[in-house]
């Protein structure tokens, strides 16, 4: 009897992702309801700039690479051609929240239906580890060497939070992976992110609180203690918008 | 029986783009290219297209991206510091080897310029525009019919050599209304195996992509693109030559500005100066071998321009210095007049240039 198994949506292509990286997780579990969902054959990824910018050697899948930011953008017209397929993108903080913001409010907005994997890590990985639009007050990166100063940088962006706020999106939901319990919720999530698009129902971002080891300069034990001390109290975890339930923000 | 009718240029080029096949586009509202939007935005939804106005120029390039890569033909339109925006995406397109057309109906610059028509994205449109090593194919259309006729071309063009095609024209030629005859236009199918569409679990998977981390890959992938343009500048110059059997001037210009010179040849020649003119149809390609010939014939050139001077760089690299060739331009939306032209010509006939 099989117990444990790779999923059917991944490739045999090793990740290059840093040990204690929790990207590897948030790929299996992006595979995972894929193959719950039996749509890896019409399902395309579309990839973001930042570490985990060659996803399309992971997913297996037809893949398309965006440009920084533009992921929704890209899923948008891939969607509007082809709407009978399944259209996800895979994004960090800098990606999307940043660079990328225009990009995914109004994919938002539009109630687009596409599912979208945020990765928030609270730094850009990819680039050695610079301050990201989610990095959190005091934290130290490259770029914000003595602390990130909010007089100076602004506060971190709770994207979940303030994209509850428009009337479009279907489910917005924040979620972690640095537990076995949270692991769950968050399989349950992304899911549910791909089954909405299946029944029709638009827009579902799904926001995984990550960790960055090596830019956080803890050891990846360390790191997944961080995501409960000090990165939830400030992004708490829990769905923000649920259209089948009826909850609107907050 | 093909039907004539009267239509603006850029209600010209949505049409003619509807009936070439394209349901898909993407624009932001621009002067003065905005009729190609409003005319998609009625047409698309009754055709079962898709219209969308996107929330930048970044984003409409971005959507055009996504849908070039499913195969679907999709375009987009705007004007100068709009397209300035699209570069972007635009070499991402490029690096993808993706197909699909983007209209720049141009106004002055640089900056916000002005509303007024200009041919100063010359450099942008025929250089490459975005980062890297690249071309497009830039189409100068002089005539709502071109118009009409060079939309339903690009997007084979765009299919064939799976390169975005570019569209230059400018404020003049979007807004103004001509006649124009819309033929029986056969959709030309392309066999795109490259496209995602999603495995079906038949195939592996394909993959969109401009990522080359090794450079020898890189390298390799932009050498294979410009054997393609080696073929392109073979086989889709295009350019018109008129009156040139017996010139001893030429004049090069391109959309408006041709327009404006054709007048000046005939006022010329009515005083017995003989004069021509080359004009280019395809942009890049550049119509070097017409140029060469002529330079072994005429005494020399004069480059028509809405520019502070642009295309007259490559009219003097296609002749490689054997003849003087001068500039009569007007810049930041203003147009040289046929008054202008001639009084070039008789001054250059005159010795005085």
């Amino acid at each position: 009897m099989v117990v444990f198994e790779k999923p059917k949506s991944l490739t045999d292509a090793p990740l290059h992702y840093c040990p204690g990286c929790t990207h590897g997780i948030v790929h299996r579990l992006v595979a995972e309801a894929m193959d719950a969902l039996d749509v890896q054959g019409k399902t395309i990824g579309v990839a973001p700039v930042g570490c985990a910018v060659m996803a399309y050697n992971y997913f297996d899948c037809d893949m398309v690479e965006a440009a920084h930011g533009r992921a929704p953008a890209v899923a948008t017209g891939l969607k509007r051609a082809l709407p009978d397929n399944i259209i996800f993108t895979y994004q960090g903080d800098g990606d999307l929240a940043s660079i990328g913001m225009a990009e995914i409010v109004h994919a938002a907005t539009r109630n687009e239906n596409i599912t979208i994997i945020f990765i928030n890590n609270a730094i850009y990985g990819m680039t050695g580890g610079q301050m990201a639009p989610t990095t959190l007050p005091g934290q130290v990166t490259q770029t914000s060497p003595y602390g990130r100063d909010i007089h100076a940088a602004g506060y971190p962006i709770r994207v979940s939070e303030m994209l509850s706020t428009l009337e479009g999106p279907e489910y917005i939901a924040r979620v972690t992976v640095n537990s076995v319990k949270n692991i769950r919720t968050a399989k349950k999530a992304i899911q549910k992110a791909f089954e909405n698009q299946v029944q029709g129902k638009g827009f579902s971002l799904i926001e995984v609180l990550s960790t960055c080891p090596t830019n956080w300069g803890m050891t990846p034990q360390k790191a997944l203690e961080w995501v409960d001390t000090a990165m939830i109290p400030y992004y708490p975890l829990g769905v923000f918008k649920d259209r089948s339930t009826g909850k609107e923000e907050g | 029986m093909a039907e004539v009718v009267l239509m603006k240029g850029n209600e010209a080029i949505a049409e003619a783009a509807l009936r070439a096949g394209c349901r898909h586009y993407f624009g932001y509202p621009i002067t003065p290219q905005t009729e190609i939007a409003a005319y998609m935005a009625k047409r698309m939804p009754k055709v079962g297209g898709v219209f969308l106005q996107a929330e930048s120029e970044i984003a409409a390039i971005n959507m055009v991206y996504g849908v070039a890569g499913t195969g679907h033909r999709v375009m987009t339109s705007s004007s100068s510091p709009g397209v300035s925006l699209k570069q972007e995406g635009i070499s991402y397109i490029v690096g993808a080897d993706l197909p699909c057309l983007i209209v720049n109906i141009q106004r002055g610059g640089p900056g916000l310029g002005g509303i007024q028509p200009a041919q100063s994205d010359y450099f942008q449109a025929t250089k490459g525009g975005g980062h890297g090593d690249y071309r497009l194919l830039v189409l100068a259309p002089a005539s709502v019919q071109e118009m009409a006729d060079l939309t339903v071309q690009a997007f084979d063009l765009a299919d064939q050599y799976r390169i975005p095609v570019m569209l230059l024209a400018d404020g003049t030629m979007g807004q103004m209304m001509e006649p124009v005859t819309f033929r029986e236009v056969t959709v030309r199918q392309t066999e795109k195996p490259w496209a995602v569409t999603g495995t079906g679990m038949r195939r592996a998977p394909n993959i969109i992509n401009s990522l080359y981390l090794n450079p020898e890959e890189l390298e390799r992938k932009n050498v294979e693109r410009f054997e393609r343009y080696r073929q392109i500048e073979q086989d889709e110059t295009l350019y018109e030559s008129y009156l040139m059997e017996d010139a001893e001037y030429c004049i090069v210009a391109f959309g408006i500005a041709a327009r404006v010179a054709k007048n000046a040849i005939n006022a010329a020649r009515e005083k017995g100066l003989r004069v021509g003119m080359i004009r280019p149809i395809t942009l890049w390609p550049f119509p070097v071998k017409p140029l060469r010939a002529a330079a072994e014939k005429v005494r020399a050139f004069v480059s028509v321009e809405l520019s502070m001077g642009q295309m007259i760089e490559d009219v003097r690299l296609a002749v490689e210095c054997r003849r003087p060739v001068v500039l009569c331009n007007r810049s930041g939306g203003m147009i040289p007049t046929p008054e202008q032209v001639l009084a070039t010509i008789e001054k250059l006939a005159g010795g005085d240039l």
